[in-house]
């Protein structure tokens, strides 16, 4: 990319809508009694109603309604007194009935908002991302594209249909247009998409897993001269699996947009995809050319009429707001915001204060996640809470420094090898035999020792100079294979040199 | 001969030993053999599985169990109900050999009450007709005449119970589909109330008009068939979940004193053939001699009902009919070597549906298109309001309604093949009913001085009300059974051996 | 006068993805002209101020409890596959985008 993204934003504003489909986590589908169990053999939890077959009837999921209402009423939705299905009418492969059972003009929940923070330049700001509505409807089977050189739809051969996830409950919640985000536009989609997943999470009506397609997130941009109320024509790109990809995918897209205008051309208003290898967009179906999807009324369903008693009873058992949840934490850990917001952007804050509930002190357990844990992370360019190392790992190993009986390096050591595969913290310390050496006894050989081996050193720690003590306390280390306590050595070398 | 009497005196049959199951059904498969090579009525014969069934019947009177009233009758099921393991076509080339991998609600119940399916009855493409012209596999004939028409869309079950290859029969009922052929066959056709019969496993044309319905000779019959099948199924969203009205105590009831009939204004007149209007006239005359208040009523939004009927019902099936679309079940054409999807699709529905269905889809599919929704789709469903208004009133002044079932007797086969509008008239009296969901019965007023050819007398009652169509059509068939002798179909001559 | 011409028809067809041949685009394109003038009436009562009817039947709220039932097997659901590999439907190659 020619165009960096300062200039980007000195003539530019960008305009965002963000479009987050939820799969809940119902024990049945949306309209049918199967299982949805995820990676389930190939139409194993498929029955007339999910497969289309002539004569079949949908029967709503009352979890599903539950949920969704769930949804409306944290994201500071009104609930809907009347609300409908609609069938929307296209034609695809992995769509049993080429319609697709969800809502129109009469959606469950409407006008919310939900407030998310940036960390900028002036400090914690909050930009109010406003929810136009969230609706239900039924997602499609899955695609297998046999043939083609990269599995994916083109210059495929043909296609393998399985239906398990046809029909399972998702949930559509749409944003209104958000302007006034200025440059922090990737980060505040990424952090709005964050925030979602975390209440989504909190109010346990969906494992959330991006990587898996429980959440996915569809980004809508177009970008304004700055100054100007004219909107830009807008790009939607799908394919954005993972926090890091929506922010990457929003920046990209910005910079695209600008060069096509800075060029005299036009933005053309498309889908496009996502591509994580490269963090570019591709282009996809033109949206110029648009399906008409003939909504009408779902005539095999009847509405939906929401008890008020029932509504309210949900609201009161709504769980805290993560925000609420996390200020929570801040004040009881004393933590500053900028660590907060680290916390927050890694990702960690769940993972520390799981690990803070299994006895941890607060500052250690920070300390592990976002320092080595997050460094080896970052080596594999992977979440920090994608690596195979537990709460319950980082407690004990928190544990046994408190205890002596691990000093700050060796554990290093120990996390490395449990991220390496090697065991539980316990396992590896005894395979490898770990420990630490504080017995004075065998401290004091081995600085006898070092001692001997460089005599010109010693004496000059025992002229005074105690930085070059350091070379002494190297080679102490190196003789117990970095088990001393270097604290420990240097304290006792000092004495024995007078010092 | 057993299978000219009706299907209550062949349970008394049964009961009294005087017959077994199995002999009354193999008397009747010997009757389908003689002559449904003349009417046919038949796509599918189920010898092997009828005659099992009616062993199992046997089996369980012999052991002295409790069984329903038409344990061990005979019954035709017309082909768009689904039926587990048996070819299931729906009139139509589309699902040419497909077997159904699941039992409609109304087979589970037929099942358990021990009724003998003898196999699927001939249709109208997709329940798309009048006369069972549209069949992809040929029409069926009236065994009044076998050169016209049985009527449609369930010409073929209608003519199985005036050829007695059959004692009972199920149809189903959109804008006249068990009414109309009931009529121009000379024997009885129930649509319930929308909602009274499962739709479950009922291969929907129009969801919101379709409804399931018992076909038999007299009005005993249809009630027994019609306990038998009706009643809340949770499968169905649109089921109503309220006990079935009394109608096998009101069919044994007919007692007309005291009761206002109705007599609808707009559904006689022009465009009645004058027979037809003789024989509902002398009908009504001894209605009002066993005691009925004659009044006259009028609806006049019904002018509107066909107008509407041929938008709603076309706009409806255009998206249940979108998923015959060759990729999961049903005929496959086109599909070679770097041919799509898409196209495959586009040829196999080219291919599959006849031209009535492709006219309504192509219809359906303009009345929904964006800028034509309100105009068409839209309007309609306000005369359907218009309409419920206008049957509302008119039941406020009256306890049933009456009307002639069709304007005409049976056509010739190819008359009217040609003219859509000519065709659609075959439904003016009896669309209305559906638009409201009310219930409706035809039974014969007799036969028309033209043509010596049956005319069908049409009762209507409130939703619900089912019991009051049995109530006055018994009064009536008594009355009229009294004034011929015999029943009206001793006259059909002509079919087989034993005519 | 409602009319609808062959490009509309042909439209359409595309829409309801039927392939069909342009003598049948031009007779369904006369039929339909024919049926449509029939129909357009309901457009006489679209002033009146009722509200549109798509049940006949005043239900609301009917739901399921989020159990789970059997499924098919995966045998029975394949049985009317016109194509199948790999304990999947088998169809040629899409030409279109995923929604």
């Amino acid at each position: 990319m020619s165009l960096k993204y300062e200039d980007v934003i000195e003539k530019y504003e960008p305009v965002l809508g963000l479009e987050v489909h939820v799969e809940l986590g119902t024990a049945s589908k949306m309209f049918c009694g199967c299982n949805t169990i995820f990676g389930a053999e190939p139409n194993t939890q498929t029955c007339p109603v999910c497969l289309g077959l002539p004569g079949a009837l949908p029967v709503v999921n009352e979890k599903a309604i539950e949920y969704t209402i769930m949804i409306g009423l944290a994201l500071n939705c009104s609930i809907a007194p009347f609300s409908r299905f609609a069938r929307k009418n296209y034609f695809y492969p992995d769509m049993p009935k080429n319609f697709q059972t969800s809502q129109y003009d009469e959606p469950i929940c409407v006008n919310g908002f939900l407030d998310v923070e940036i960390d900028t330049d002036e400090g914690i700001k909050t930009f109010r991302v406003e929810i136009e509505r969230v609706h239900m409807e039924e997602d499609t089977g899955k695609s297998l594209h046999m043939g083609g050189a990269t599995g994916r739809i083109h210059g495929a051969d043909y296609s393998l249909l399985d239906y398990n996830r046809a029909g399972i409950p998702l949930v559509e919640i749409v944003t209104k247009i958000v302007p006034g985000t200025g440059k922090y536009a990737p980060e505040v989609a990424r952090a709005y998409v964050a925030e979602l997943r975390d209440i989504l999470r909190s109010l346990n009506v969906s494992d959330v897993k991006m990587e898996q397609g429980s959440l996915r997130c569809d980004a809508n941009v177009s970008l304004r001269l700055i100054g100007s109320d004219v909107l830009g024509t807008r790009s939607e790109t799908k394919n954005v699996n993972s926090l890091r990809s929506v922010e990457r995918a929003v920046r990209g897209e910005m910079i695209r947009h600008a060069e096509l205008l800075n060029k005299g051309e036009r933005v053309v208003q498309e889908t496009r995809h996502f591509q994580e290898e490269t963090g570019l967009t591709r282009s996809g179906r033109s949206k110029e050319q648009a399906e008409d999807y003939r909504y009408f009324p779902e005539p095999d369903l009847v509405p939906i009429v929401p008890d008020a008693t029932w509504i309210e009873t949900l609201r009161a058992a709504l769980p805290e707001k993560p925000s609420t949840h996390r200020k929570r934490l801040q004040e009881a850990w004393s933590v500053p915001d900028k660590e907060m917001a680290s916390m927050i952007n890694a990702d960690v804050l769940e993972i520390v204060e799981a690990t803070v509930n299994l006895g941890a002190d607060p500052a250690k357990a920070r300390g592990w996640w976002l320092g080595e844990i997050a460094r080896i992370a970052n080596e594999k360019e992977v979440a920090a809470t994608d690596l195979p190392i537990t709460p319950k790992d980082v407690a004990e190993i928190v544990a046994l420094v408190a205890a002596g009986e691990l000093t700050d390096k060796l554990a290093r050591q120990v996390i490395e090898a449990v991220i390496a595969g090697e065991g539980r913290p316990s396992e590896v310390i005894e395979k490898r035999g770990i420990k630490v050496v504080s017995d004075d006894g065998a401290l004091m050989a081995a600085i006898e020792k070092a001692i001997s081996a460089q005599p010109d050193v010693a004496e000059k720690v025992r002229g005074g100079n105690v930085p070059a003590a350091g070379a002494l306390i190297g080679a102490v280390m190196k003789e117990t294979k970095g088990q001393a306590d270097a604290a420990k050595v240097r304290e006792l070398l000092l004495k024995h040199l007078g010092q | 001969m057993i299978i000219k009497r009706n299907a209550a005196d062949m349970a008394v049959a049964l009961a009294s030993g005087e017959t077994s199951s199995v002999a009354l059904t193999q008397a009747h498969l010997d009757r389908i053999a003689e002559v449904d090579k003349d009417v046919h009525a038949f796509l599918y014969v189920d010898s092997e599985g009828a005659l099992a069934q009616a062993a199992l019947a046997d089996k369980k009177r012999a052991a002295g169990e409790k069984l329903s009233p038409l344990a061990g009758i005979p019954l035709a099921l017309k082909d768009v109900m689904v039926q587990k393991g048996i070819p299931t076509t729906c009139g139509s080339k589309m699902l040419e050999g497909w077997r159904p991998p699941y039992d409609s609600t109304v087979v589970s119940k037929l099942r358990a009450a021990d009724v003998v399916i003898l196999g699927k009855t001939n249709m109208d493409e997709f329940a798309m007709g009048s006369s069972t012209e549209n069949s992809a596999y040929g029409p069926t004939h009236n065994p009044w005449d076998l050169s016209r028409i049985p009527g449609g869309s369930g010409g073929g079950s209608s003519a199985s119970l005036a050829a007695f290859e059959a004692p009972l029969a199920i149809g189903t009922d959109t804008g006249g589909s068990i009414r109309q052929p009931a009529a121009v066959t000379g024997t009885v056709g129930v649509k319930p109330t929308y909602g009274g019969v499962s739709r479950y496993g009922l291969v929907a044309f129009s969801s919101s008009l379709d409804q399931a319905g018992p076909c038999a000779r007299t009005v005993l019959d249809a009630a027994l068939l019609h306990e038998v099948i009706a009643g809340h199924d949770p499968k169905d969203s649109t089921s109503i979940n309220a006990p079935v009205p009394a109608i096998v105590s009101a069919a044994k009831s007919g007692n007309v004193k005291g009761l206002k009939i109705g007599v609808i204004k707009e559904l006689q007149g022009e465009g009645y053939q004058a027979g037809v209007l003789n024989r509902f006239n002398e009908s009504l005359e001894l209605l009002a001699g066993l005691g009925a208040e004659i009044v006259e009523v009028s609806c006049p939004y019904f002018e509107y009902a066909l107008a509407a009927y041929y938008l709603i019902a076309p706009s409806e099936c255009s998206s249940n009919l979108a998923r015959f679309d060759a990729m999961r079940y049903g005929i496959r054409v086109g599909d070679a070597s770097g041919v799509s999807a898409e196209e495959v699709m586009n040829l196999t529905r080219e291919v599959g549906f006849g031209r009535e269905v492709k006219r309504r889809i192509i219809l359906g599919t303009y009345a929904l298109s964006s800028g034509y929704y309100d105009a068409y789709y839209g309007s309609a469903q306000k005369v359907r309001t218009l309409i419920k208004q206008d049957f509302d009133k008119a039941f406020l002044k009256s306890d049933v309604l009456v009307s002639p079932t069709a304007p005409t007797t049976a056509f010739k086969i190819g008359e009217k093949a040609d003219d859509p509008i000519a065709m659609y008239l075959n439904d003016i009296a009896t669309i209305p009913v559906n638009m409201a969901g009310i219930c409706g019965m035809s039974l014969p007023s007799g036969l028309a001085d033209e043509d010596n050819l049956p005319a069908g007398f049409q009762i209507m009652a409130p939703a619900m009300k089912d019991d009051r169509l049995y109530n006055v059509g018994a009064a009536l068939e008594a009355a009229l059974l009294s004034k011929w002798g015999a029943p009206i179909l001793s006259h059909v001559s002509g079919l087989g051996a034993h005519a | 006068m409602a009319g609808i011409s062959r490009d509309d028809v042909a439209n359409l067809a595309r829409l309801a993805r039927i392939d069909m041949a342009p003598a049948e685009l031009d007779h369904l394109a006369s039929e339909l002209g024919v049926i449509l003038n029939a129909v357009a009436r309901v457009q006489e009562v679209a002033g009146q101020n009722v509200p549109p009817t798509s049940h006949p039947l005043p239900l609301q709220n009917v739901y399921r409890k989020d159990e789970v039932a059997p499924s098919l097997t995966p045998e029975a659901a394949l049985s009317a596959a016109p194509a199948s590999e790999a304990q999947r439907f088998k169809v040629p190659k899409i030409l279109g985008e995923e929604a």
